[in-house]
């Protein structure tokens, strides 16, 4: 597959990671921040290949994992409304909530349905007049101007039975909020899809305030090692900046259009994290403009308060404080088929990863 | 009320006079044999050995109808698969139908024919069959349950033999990974990738047969369906107290399916076949197994794709084709798309 192959040759993988052998020296935390980083580093095995010295800590970029419980009780609640259908990305539905997943629901006889498009909701919202549609936005800048033009769609074709449960957010405000509480890194692996709609103004204050390295990495092996060894290299010289590796996809000033239609149906709100819990200003909710398409404002429900789950300790591992190890579910109440906290819920969680290479 | 409706009527699951004429002018027009012909309760059946194997399998599929296939040709291929991985000969199955109110009679009749074909094209008889007809609503389209005998000639049992198992010996597969899972969610999802992706269904009792004839050190065999291939080996390394290397360079793939896993975020690996086996044999004899399966119409594609080891007891571990290293675990619930 092109654009594929090329990026998987393993002579190249081999002599870039030859390459970060040679130049690192000194100990080096990187955080990859986007969910798929981490999927592609461990799929490809990505960790085996670096020397002792480079150490790579998973971030809080994976939209399923740090969607709070709330959200997941909220959509709940939805789907025993009568005449509701739920729209979802598929990796959404074994989420646990306070009580139950949406896959536990679906078994139940509520009407969940896993769509691989917003679009396709916006079709299901077509076919079923006499139902209402309501689209889980789950995601940060990367899949929120997909909600944005699901909207925008419905909107012109004046669906009145099409709305959106927003747990979107946007990553400056947590990448800023992890590096302020402390955590032990050196430089950030940064997000490349959500680059490609944001551009690189976002990471401005990382390296000039807190002297951190930021470069913004493709998803295939050899993109992810040579932003590795970019970041090896800055961190060896002393010289953090932003820089992009994955040129073939992002610029230094983003989609101009995604980011116009992300502008004209969000505004920031405050924002609960799994783990994390409320961060200031960094989820994005429909504009009042667009209220007509928001499912909190039409169709309000009653969510009692999320029930957060005692002991798990994901906010801390989340962080880079605290390993999977030094908490008391892992392994026993919490694992990959029964996950308690965030970072066991996709497979790609630092505790899952722990489990399955226990 | 017509006596030759388009579509299923519960009357055709009642004992009247349209069951016997669904029975005479359908299932048996198209499965006829001496024995069924009896329409006795049970069939006799002649076995001239002293072990038989027997198995059961139900057969729930949307759609009914997918690109290289049907629900009925993956009921006879399934049956006759887990009979031939056991070393059996496949003799004779049994067909059971659950059908819904108001099914259209023409597409049984495909279904139907498609049990036929495909067991004379495995050299199986159908010899025994029960219908029944559910309110609309109460069953999705048609299920099929089906049982099959088959004879276990001196020598052939495997179960067991992975206990014979040793550091060194390859493990085999016969041809491409994950194409009846991709033809399937592709006919279902209505994704319209225009890449033809075919189910692989089929029956491998030929290509097994072959291979059991002339080889002396097949120490395992079990067909790849739900789970895939990772579950395959998981379920072998949970067995043995060694490891299991799979070289993913070496793993046979379509480029459409492995183009709809790129875009969906599955892994080939744990995507279901149904004429997929897993061979794990001697290291010695694997070339001539290969020569084998090369010159089978099933096993064009087969290929080694990794080895028994000393290291990681009971872990699955993948070379990937990167050069990295990591663990092929267990499935935990179905693979869904991801977002990210």
């Amino acid at each position: 597959m092109k654009y594929i192959e090329e990026y998987r040759k393993k002579d190249l993988i081999l002599a870039v990671a030859a390459e970060i052998v040679k130049v690192s020296r000194k100990e080096i935390a990187l955080m990859e921040v986007c969910g798929g980083h981490t999927m592609a580093i461990h799929r490809f095995g990505l960790t085996s290949l670096l020397p002792p010295t480079v150490s790579l800590l998973s971030g809080p970029g994976c939209p399923v994992c740090v969607s709070g419980q709330r959200f997941i009780d909220a959509a709940v609640e939805y789907c025993h409304l009568p005449g509701v259908i739920i729209a979802t990305y598929g990796d959404l539905i074994r989420v646990p909530g306070s009580n139950t997943s949406l896959e536990k629901e679906k078994a139940r006889g509520f009407d969940v349905r896993i769509v691989y498009s917003t679009l396709d909701a916006v079709e299901m919202a077509r076919a079923n007049p006499d139902k209402r549609i309501i689209f889980l936005g789950i995601g940060f800048e990367t899949t929120a101007p997909a909600t944005a033009a699901a909207i925008l769609e419905a909107e012109k074709e004046q669906l009145r039975n099409f709305f959106v449960l927003s747990a979107h957010k946007v990553m400056p405000p947590v990448m800023k909020a992890l590096v302020e509480e402390g955590v032990k890194i050196d430089g950030f692996i940064a997000p490349g899809h959500v680059t490609a709609i944001t551009g690189t103004a976002i990471y401005k204050e990382l390296p000039e305030q807190y002297g951190l390295g930021v470069v913004v990495a493709g998803f295939e092996p050899v993109d992810l090692m040579q932003a590795i060894l970019m970041l090896v290299k800055q961190h060896a010289s002393e010289t953090p900046g932003i820089e992009i590796q994955y040129q073939r996809v992002v610029n230094t000033g983003g989609n101009l259009i995604a980011q116009k239609m992300l502008e004209r149906v969000f505004e920031l709100k405050d924002e609960s994290w799994r783990g994390l819990g409320m961060i200031p200003l960094s989820g994005l909710k429909l504009r009042e403009s667009y209220a007509v398409f928001d499912a909190e404002v039409q169709i309000p429900v009653e969510v009692p308060p999320a029930r957060e789950p005692k002991g798990c300790i994901c906010g801390m591992i989340l962080r880079g404080f605290k390993t999977p190890e030094d908490c008391k579910l892992f392994a026993t109440a919490c694992t990959p088929s029964e996950p308690v906290g965030a970072c066991m819920v996709s497979g790609e969680g630092t505790c899952a990863t722990y489990y399955k290479y226990r | 009320m017509s006596l030759n409706p388009d579509k299923i009527l519960l009357s055709h699951g009642n004992g009247g006079r349209l069951m016997h004429e669904l029975i005479s002018g359908l299932f048996l027009r198209h499965f006829s044999n001496s024995i069924l012909d009896e329409q006795s309760d049970s069939a006799i059946l002649p076995v001239d050995t002293a072990e038989i194997a027997f198995t059961t399998d139900s057969f729930v599929i949307d759609p009914l109808f997918f690109p290289g296939g049907n629900i009925g040709k993956l009921a006879v291929c399934g049956t006759v698969n887990d009979l031939s991985v056991s070393g059996a000969t496949p003799l004779y199955i049994s067909v059971s139908l659950i059908i819904e109110e108001g099914f259209p009679m023409k597409d049984l009749e495909m279904i139907v024919r498609s049990l036929a074909e495909e067991a004379v094209k495995a050299g199986v008889t159908i010899v025994t069959g029960d219908t029944k007809v559910v309110n609309k609503g109460k069953c999705d389209k048609l299920f099929i349950n089906t049982a099959g005998i088959g004879r276990l000639d001196r020598g052939r049992n495997l179960a067991g033999r992975f206990r014979s198992v040793i550091p060194g010996d390859v493990i085999i597969i016969n041809g491409s990974l994950g194409d009846h899972g991709m033809a399937v969610m592709n006919a279902r999802e209505s994704f319209n990738f225009r890449s033809p992706v075919l189910s692989d269904c089929c029956c491998l009792n030929g290509l097994i047969g072959q291979v059991l004839d002339q080889s002396s050190t097949v120490r395992f065999m079990r067909d790849a369906t739900r789970g895939g291939v990772a579950t395959v080996l998981n379920e072998l390394g949970g067995k043995i107290p060694f490891g299991i290397e799979v070289d993913e360079e070496s793993l046979p793939l379509d480029k459409g399916v492995s183009a709809m896993c790129e875009i969906l975020g599955f892994d080939p690996l744990y995507i279901a076949n149904e004429g997929k086996v897993i061979i794990v044999a001697g290291e010695v004899e694997s070339r001539h197994i290969l020569e084998l399966l090369h010159s089978h119409e099933f096993g064009q594609e087969a290929a080694i794709i990794g080895r028994v080891v000393q290291d990681h007891p009971g872990k699955v571990v993948l070379k990937t084709s990167t050069g990295g290293k990591r663990i092929i675990d267990v499935l935990t619930g179905d693979q869904l798309p991801r977002i990210c």
